[in-house]
């Protein structure tokens, strides 16, 4: 299954929910924030989230700034 | 002898506010947070990098420092809006710096873009403190919008230019009932200092403390600037007169 990944066309491994796809990009998850085709998923609700065929996932995670 | 500062309902003993971007490793940010002893902090939010990991940031950051998201990257009011309620889902609080710029040569904010972002995220709870271009009619809008600071640059952001914008935050320090927290551009102590004496509520740095040999070392430096520009403003300092005046009695008796 092909996805958009920040930007990158990406094949998920047979992974159907956003917490497996997730855990495929991401070794330390516990600060990610999730958007599935321009949608926030909340942390608790990846699991219960499938992903389909040409969704859009943004991950986004916090970095230094002024 | 001061009152602490009150943001979004929270006091604050310390009036120092410290970016965390640009520091060349993240021990020197924490024993910077530590020696400043400052209590709030900004943070961006980026896009993860999948092809590999990444150092978690606010592993950094003690949990009793109030953090304060920046939009950074936002060009409009509707960017700034997204990254605000991203920023909201990782748990980390509802305090949201809004940065909107367009411009990449003098990265100076959009106030216009500005005040309509400010306007949908204080009524969705969000404490919002915005980036803007020291303007009093902006100020204003910000105000009315539901701001609970206004943040007008001091100089260009990363330029250790200084208060270039004094007088015109003088005026928003005069006329703006929120607090006034001097935002960008400012390069060195004194220039902090600067801005708490004419009565500034807090100021923020940021290029300057991450990019000195020493940034620890220097974010204590700024911290007690700030407080003893504060001290100052307090204690009410007379203005620079043009004439000399005797500090010492003049008893005469050497002439009479």
């Amino acid at each position: 299954m092909k996805v958009k990944i920040n930007g990158q066309e990406k094949d998920l491994n047979g992974s159907s929910t956003l917490k497996k796809a997730i855990e495929q990009f991401s070794k330390d998850t516990s600060r990610i924030i999730a958007e599935v085709n321009g949608k926030i998923i909340k942390g608790n609700q990846w699991e219960q989230t499938f992903i389909n065929d040409g969704d859009t996932i943004e991950l986004v995670s916090f970095v230094g700034g002024g | 002898m001061d009152t602490p500062l009150i943001i979004g309902g929270k006091a604050f003993a310390n009036r120092f506010m410290l970016g965390t971007g640009k520091f060349k490793n993240k021990s020197d940010l924490a024993d910077s947070i530590r020696s400043s002893k400052t209590e709030i902090v900004t943070v961006a939010l980026r896009r993860i990098d999948i092809d590999r990991h990444e150092e978690n940031i606010l592993e950094y950051i003690p949990e009793n420092i109030t953090l304060m998201t920046n939009t950074s990257g936002a060009r409009n009011a509707k960017e700034a809006i997204r990254i605000a309620r991203l920023a909201r889902e990782s748990g980390c609080g509802n305090w949201v710096k809004i940065e909107v710029i367009n411009d990449t040569k003098y990265l100076l904010p959009d106030n216009n873009e500005t005040i309509k972002a400010t306007e949908v995220l204080a009524k969705e709870g969000f404490v919002v403190l915005p980036y803007m271009s020291p303007d009093l009619y902006a100020a204003r809008e910000l105000v009315a919008a539901g701001a609970a600071t206004v943040m007008p640059l001091g100089s260009l952001i990363g330029s250790n230019q200084g208060l270039k914008t004094k007088e015109l935050i003088k005026i928003l320090i005069e006329e703006i009932d929120i607090p006034i927290v001097v935002d960008a551009g400012i390069g060195a102590p004194s220039q902090a200092a600067e801005a708490m004496e004419m009565g500034a509520d807090a100021v923020l740095a940021n290029t300057a403390v991450a990019t000195a040999e020493n940034p620890a070392l220097l974010a204590k430096a700024f911290s007690l600037a700030v407080e003893a520009g504060r001290l100052a403003y307090l204690s009410r300092l007379r203005a620079p007169q043009g004439q000399a005046s005797a500090s010492s009695p003049l008893t005469g008796f050497l002439h009479e």
